[in-house]
């Protein structure tokens, strides 16, 4: 008994009007696709290097493909390639992958920068781990790895055994004379990357005019862990999935486990049990809830500086949360609960103990949002402070990339629960909350009143797992031991982080590892936006602008 | 009026004192330099110590922390200052900002190539005696992450480390327990093991000129700081 909303990738793809969709697309492309590379998730166009700029300002301005959601770059024994992983941010169902390859001696290829500003990150990425060339470029160095390192760690002929060496002199001390420029009198200001206010290591390198913001550069890379070499060397049915959690690991865990959990059963083929899909989904949002709690608290320490009541109440009521989860789970953060086709075991006995302790949670929670509302969002000096900065108009932040509560923020209604629909999410009854102040306070507000819709789609789970009748309680599909998706399958397939689109591309070699596997991060595309909203702005907006994109840099970096 | 027994006031009464200051000194003799305190030691009004074991457990109970957060330990690092554990029961809840003003570095998470060289700047930077604490896995040996091409495999590797907390994060349990580790260890004072650190910060001059050194030559000033990681020679 499922509604198989999990496995729906080639029925998607044969649905009516898909055919003519691909053949208006063909014909769009016309000459200039020279070959066919479908992908599970989406007609895959093959074109030369050269093109790149034309066919995706093409395909963004007759055909309506505006999210460039993610780029992957990856080395095959003969040739390099860069794929475009395009979405309608209108629909994100309808997709198009642009593949784009390179031979191996001369890896170079346009760039897609001037026409979609996030590819920016996503290329200097590309270009720093694999080693792809992007002509037209207009900053084209590493971005994760420290600058004077040597070779693309996930090319093929890389070495991990050389030596290396870093230099600490990158950027010196801010209050070195030669910093002042003699006639704009600015000055330059290293923030981070070990600093409070930037959640994590995170280093800005900012350039004042006055208190005025005159540039910023967000300079990371200071926790790449090497999360997809640790994923390219997993196999598929039990080593990958610890790793999703310590991606946002913000409590965030079952959300990311679920885009790898989503991406593998897509890939492989599995029917994920109706009951289990209601466990994930009452499981993910409370991870939600714990993640935008912690957004909230330490954006109040941003803005107030306060140490004492709002961030220790967030930090009260993720208690809880965490106390429900590790009832659910076993571990209060990393919880490697979610397997493939289904979720390691049914909800703690006695389950009436757990259902009554989570609706407990629920009850009080109105009552601690409206705490909230008075010391924070009712407050006016809380008010003039977020209201009008950081503003992030909503076209920007779709050229960016943005997505979560970011975008939603900004007023583009974007949530991969309704538009691309998993899980049991479209069985409930939910809202998408929207603000159009573009501000920082749009994007508390955001927040705030997604964890009220969070805790409805909880309570409606909870209704519905009281009820399930015993025999039926199936939590986990009828997986084969080792998984070995088809050689040269590839599919990319994204779920709605708590940060915002958290997506996957895994491309199959035949064996029970994956050939490539690349993380699109939403972090990675909204930090990118800071510049455009702090730039002009007072320093104390910059920091308060950055709490607000509430980014963690596990997951920036990965 | 003799200070051998302490004042009936001291061991009797929980009323807030609200008394005048003559009733407090008493009758008879002024012993206004008898504080209730000094009374309460009992027939001496002295304690004996020696100054060091007196200075370790000053520093023993009031440990300034480094607000200091790299990855996901952070998150639980945290919880532990924030209610429900609330660090600062045991005289450690004040993280500062500064590493001028900080006795004790919690290092919570990944260290990887890039900041390598960064924590141990921010480690020089503390003043003596200053005391480490590492948290989870990934501290230890580089965790779930030991294998990675950018990845150091543990904090010892650039600092030296008094005190491990396991875990992958370790619940914030488990770090008061360290933390309580750490405070015992300086009371006694105990100090770390002295260990080998493999990667130190060194002036790229001073680097012995292999095929590296000299390919990086034009890229780097002699005088500039660097950190040379041989990955091949790590566990
Ligand atoms: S030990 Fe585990 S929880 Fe801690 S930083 Fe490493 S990976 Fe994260």
């Amino acid at each position: 008994m499922s509604t198989g909303t999990e496995t729906e990738p080639e029925a998607e793809l044969a649905e009516p009007g898909s055919e003519t969709n691909e053949a208006a697309l063909e014909s769009l492309l016309g000459e200039r696709a020279i070959a066919r590379d479908d992908h599970l998730n989406a007609p895959g166009f093959v074109i030369n290097p050269n093109d790149v700029q034309d066919v995706l300002s093409d395909l963004r301005d007759e055909a309506g493909y505006d999210h460039l959601s993610c780029v992957t770059a990856q080395q095959y024994e003969d040739r390099y390639e860069s794929i475009y992983h395009m979405k309608k941010f209108a629909d994100p169902t309808d997709e198009v992958s642009i593949v784009v390859p390179t031979t191996v001696d001369d890896p170079v290829s346009q760039s897609a920068e001037p026409v979609f500003r996030t590819a920016d990150w996503h290329e200097r990425e590309a270009y720093d781990l694999v080693g792809v060339e992007y002509e037209d470029h207009p900053d084209l160095r590493r971005i994760l790895l420290p600058e004077t390192w040597q070779g693309h760690p996930l090319s093929k002929d890389y070495d991990q055994e050389k030596p290396q060496l870093v230099t600490l002199t990158e950027h010196q001390n801010p209050i070195q004379p030669d910093h002042h420029d003699a006639e704009s009198d600015t000055m330059f200001l290293n923030i981070g990357p070990h600093h409070p206010a930037t959640h994590g290591v995170l280093h800005v390198k900012t350039v004042l005019d006055g208190e005025t913001v005159a540039d910023v550069e967000p300079d990371i890379g200071y926790l790449h862990r090497c999360e997809e070499q640790m994923c390219e060397q997993g196999t598929y049915r039990h080593q990958i999935m610890p790793y999703p959690d310590r991606w946002d690991y913000v409590s965030a865990g079952l959300l990311n486990e679920w885009a790898y959990a989503r991406v593998i059963e897509d890939l492989a083929d599995i029917e994920v049990p109706e009951y289990a899909q209601i466990i994930r989904t009452m499981g993910a949002e409370l991870c939600r809830i714990a993640s935008h709690m912690l957004a909230l608290g330490t954006f109040a320490l941003d803005v107030y500086g306060e140490f004492t009541a709002t961030f220790m109440y967030t930090f009260r009521d993720r208690e809880v949360i965490q106390d429900i989860l590790e009832d659910l789970t076993g571990q209060r953060m990393m919880f490697n609960y979610f397997r493939v086709g289904g979720v390691a075991w049914d909800l703690p006995e006695p389950r009436e103990e757990f259902f009554e302790q989570t609706r407990e949670f629920l009850n009080e929670l109105p009552a601690k949002v409206g705490e909230y509302n008075d010391l924070i969002t009712g407050n006016e000096i809380f008010q003039t402070r977020c209201i009008d900065t950081g503003v992030l108009e909503p076209e920007v932040a779709k050229d960016y990339g943005c997505t979560g509560p970011v975008a939603r923020g900004s007023g583009v209604d974007y949530d991969l629960r309704r538009d691309d629909p998993y899980g049991y999410y479209e069985q409930l009854d939910w809202d998408v909350i929207t603000r159009d102040g573009a501000d920082n306070y749009a994007r508390v507000l955001c927040r705030m009143e997604e964890v009220e819709e969070s805790a409805k789609i909880i309570e409606q789970c909870l209704d519905l797992l009281e009820d399930w009748p015993e025999d039926e309680r199936d939590v986990q599909a009828n997986v084969p031991r080792t998984l070995k998706p088809d050689a040269g399958t590839e599919i990319y397939r994204a779920v709605e982080g708590a940060k915002g689109e958290l997506g996957i591309y895994i491309r199959s070699d035949g064996s029970d590892k994956p050939g490539r596997f690349k993380i699109r991060s939403p972090c990675f595309s909204n930090l990118q936006a800071l510049e455009e909203m702090s730039e002009g702005e007072y320093i104390p907006d910059l920091i308060a602008s950055l709490g607000s994109l509430d980014i963690v840099l596990g997951e920036v970096d990965r | 009026m003799s200070s051998d027994e302490p004042r009936q006031t001291i061991y009797d009464s929980t009323a807030p004192s609200t008394d005048t200051r003559d009733a407090r000194i008493g009758e008879g003799v002024d012993d206004r330099f008898n504080s209730k305190l000094r009374e309460a030691f009992g027939a001496s009004p002295f304690i004996l110590t020696k100054f060091d074991e007196f200075m370790n457990w000053v520093r023993g109970n009031s440990m300034f922390m480094l607000q200091f957060g790299i990855a996901c330990c952070s998150i639980e690092m945290m919880h532990t200052y924030a209610i429900k554990h609330d660090l600062d029961r045991f005289g450690a809840g004040v993280p500062r900002a500064s590493p001028r003003q900080a006795d004790v570095m919690i290092v919570p998470g990944t260290i990887v190539s890039k900041f390598g060289p960064r924590m141990k700047r921010v480690y020089d930077q503390m003043p003596e005696p200053k005391f480490v604490v590492g948290m989870g896995s990934c501290t230890i040996s580089g965790g779930p992450f030991q294998e990675g091409y950018n990845v150091v495999k543990g904090a010892e590797e650039i600092i030296p480390i008094d005190i491990h907390v396991p875990g992958c994060p370790p619940r914030p349990e488990a770090l008061l327990y360290g933390v309580l580790k750490l405070q015992e260890r300086i009371k006694n004072g105990e100090s770390s093991a002295v260990v080998v650190k493999p990667y130190e910060l060194e002036e790229f001059g001073d680097l012995q000129k292999d095929e590296l050194v000299q390919k990086l030559a034009s890229e780097i000033d002699e005088d500039d700081l660097v950190m040379r990681y041989n990955w091949a020679d790590s566990p």
